[in-house]
């Protein structure tokens, strides 16, 4: 199959699931809840107002009717608006992109060396160390890493602080993406930028950490898998140094497998941000989404799910495209398992 | 009377090749550390959830119950894990409360785990249209994170327990699908099936006989992981106050509702997060223990 052909033939199947997730979020936020008007206002609101409202969100039309108004609202981008604050959910969209890009470098910075190092060593003491930790990251609920974080280097330690996303002196940097981060270095702001990285080192981790517990596990099982295989005894006898075969003849093949499972990882990430952000206050889309979810916002809920859905579908799309690219061998599958 | 069946003795069922392979994979599971640390701590948590009202200093404590001038008691000798904000035994509560997260466990892959299966051996076993269809939806279900797509669901309805089980199960059946489809599409060519199809054997006969046996050591694998996981995300769900309502001793409601008291009060979050990773880390030893010894390839993680 050729690269153009695959690269079709996935961005075909992404915008199939895309339809079908779409489809599957309008049953659940318009169909399943029976009167999302009422729903919406509460049991005690009078009858008149849950009629406008029900108007307003165009549910005195048919099933399909609503549906296509809600697939060409979203491309007017209008479809987020929450009922109640009339807010878009794009507002909250970059402090979670600035937390998840945040927990993903330390799933790389700290998942993939351990798990190199722990095949490497296997069954040495940093081995079992690491096994430890992956366990524990996978079988931890973040919101306990959170609240442990919070304890430790907060309250007990006072090295970072609890909540926020700065503290409450310090003047937000001008407005460019959104990301504190990244707007204090545009605009220069040396301790802006000290500040942001503080308040994100605690909720970023504790997101990350499922994922540190994922990756490990996938890098040293590939390293184990490579290291008995033929060239590598071979680069062995040549006497290259032991150093250099690992990183320069292990770590590339056994790296193709924690990139595919990056979406895995991405996922988990993305579930995580819903309880981390709550035990931090970090003001972004899953905070967003849980108060929407508490007030039975339905406009809110559709918007964050469907933003969240296309975030992962995209991440797929890419970490697909990126794997076949690198591996001929998964074009030629993909093609066999069509037939 | 004999039935005529004939074929008994032309192919055997891949059920005695299975129970041959678990008699020898037993000595592999007690020689392994890691899978009898988990099967103890797993093993634990079920009997001290089940003998709960026997063991458990003050049984009256796990359901609505106040003693104000008893509130935030350290923890000592009366009260091992201390009092919440109402008086009661933090220790009873956390034992009362593993009841309902092996409960959840239970309920969610007794009812995904059999739908998944279902449609994983129909799709991978017939093919072409049927086969598109369910894997397609699958696809769909699993783009979306699990924790996510069940608080959409929750949010459809008024927040209980019952209903954050339900919520679950309707989106875990589609890992459960996803493997034994992979399976079943792997061995469907191979020879032993061809055999019992060239005999004349049913449908229903090749799926029961031949490719049954061979997903069921995954299975097992997966529902052990996938016990530690449900878990994890029904405690997520109550953290959020969308799963057990109080006053039900629920791990992750009490967390929820002693993180309000930290750093003082830390004795209402710790030990509740505590047990909460113990039965979690208990399921996932297990699971893997069980990996090693039934040799079953990791599918994810």
């Amino acid at each position: 199959m050729k690269f153009s052909q695959f690269l079709f033939r996935r961005l075909l199947y992404s915008i199939l699931v895309l339809v079908g997730l779409s489809i599957l979020i309008f049953i659940i936020a318009r169909v399943l809840p029976g009167d999302p008007a009422r729903l919406a206002l509460g049991p005690f609101a009078p009858e008149e107002q849950v009629e406008l409202l029900r108007q307003r969100m165009g549910m005195d039309q048919p099933l399909p009717l609503q549906y296509w108004n809600y697939i060409t609202g979203l491309f007017r981008g209008d479809l987020s608006l929450s009922f109640q604050t009339r807010r878009n959910v794009a507002l909250y969209l970059p402090a979670t992109v600035e937390l998840i890009t945040m927990s993903i470098l330390w799933v790389f910075l700290i998942g993939v060396p351990l798990g190199v190092l722990s095949g490497r060593y296997r069954d040495g003491w940093l081995d079992n160390l690491s096994r430890v930790i992956s366990f524990v990251g996978v079988s931890v609920p973040p919101f306990v890493v959170g609240l442990f974080g919070q304890v430790i280097f907060s309250y007990i330690l006072g090295i970072f602080p609890t909540t926020g996303r700065l503290s409450i002196l310090t003047p937000k940097p001008p407005l460019v993406t959104g990301m504190y981060l990244v707007d204090s270095l545009i605009a220069g702001e040396f301790s802006t930028f000290i500040n942001a990285l503080r308040h994100i080192i605690l909720p970023s981790f504790a997101v990350a950490v499922t994922g540190i517990g994922q990756i490990t596990r996938i890098t040293r099982a590939g390293i184990i898998d490579v290291s008995s295989k033929d060239y590598i005894e071979s680069a062995r006898a040549f006497g290259i140094p032991d150093r250099y075969v690992t990183f320069k003849y292990m770590l590339k093949p056994s790296f193709i497998a924690p990139m595919t499972i990056l979406g895995l990882s991405f996922a988990s990430q993305l579930g995580n941000a819903f309880l981390v952000e709550t035990v931090f206050a970090w003001p972004g889309m899953a905070k967003y989404g849980i108060n929407a979810i508490l007030r039975k916002d339905f406009n809110a809920i559709m918007g964050v799910v469907l933003i969240i859905g296309l975030a992962f579908v995209l991440v797929n799309f890419i970490v697909d495209i990126l794997a076949g690219y690198i591996d001929p061998r998964i074009r030629i599958q993909e093609e066999t398992i069509e037939k | 009377m004999v039935p005529l069946d004939g074929n008994q003795e032309l192919t055997i069922s891949q059920w005695e090749v299975f129970k041959d392979r678990i008699g020898r994979s037993w000595y592999r599971f007690r020689r392994n550390p890691t899978s009898i640390t988990g099967a103890s701590m797993v093993l634990l948590v079920i009997f001290l959830a089940i003998i709960a009202p026997y063991v458990t200093p003050f049984p009256h404590h796990a359901g609505a119950f106040t003693d104000l001038p008893n509130a935030f008691q350290e923890p000592g000798k009366t009260h091992w894990f201390g009092t919440d904000e109402m008086g009661r035994d933090l220790f009873t509560r956390v034992i009362f409360g593993y009841r309902i997260s092996l409960m959840l466990a239970i309920i969610v892959l007794g009812i995904s785990v059999p739908i998944g299966i279902f449609l994983g051996l129909t799709a991978g076993y017939f093919g072409g249209k049927i086969e598109s269809i369910i894997m397609r939806t699958t696809d769909i279900f699993l783009a979306l994170p699990p924790l996510v797509m069940a608080l959409a669901i929750c949010a459809a309805f008024t927040p209980t327990i019952e209903k954050a089980m339900l919520a679950i199960a309707s989106i875990w059946w589609t890992w459960h699908c996803r493997l034994v489809h992979g399976i079943t599409k792997s061995i469907v060519t191979e020879d032993f099936v061809q055999a019992s199809r060239v005999i004349g054997d049913s449908h229903f006969r090749i799926i029961y006989k031949d490719i049954l046996p061979n997903c069921v050591s995954a299975i097992i694998v997966k529902i052990t992981l996938d016990a530690g996981f449900v878990i994890l995300v029904g405690a997520g769900l109550s953290f959020l106050g969308l799963g057990a309502q109080p006053p039900k001793s629920d791990l992750g409601t009490m967390i929820s509702y002693g993180a309000q008291y930290l750093p003082m009060r830390w004795w209402t979050t710790i030990f509740p997060s505590l047990a909460i990773l113990f039965l979690i880390l208990g399921f996932n030893l297990l699971g893997d223990g069980l990996r090693d010894m039934l040799d079953v390839e990791s599918e994810g993680v």
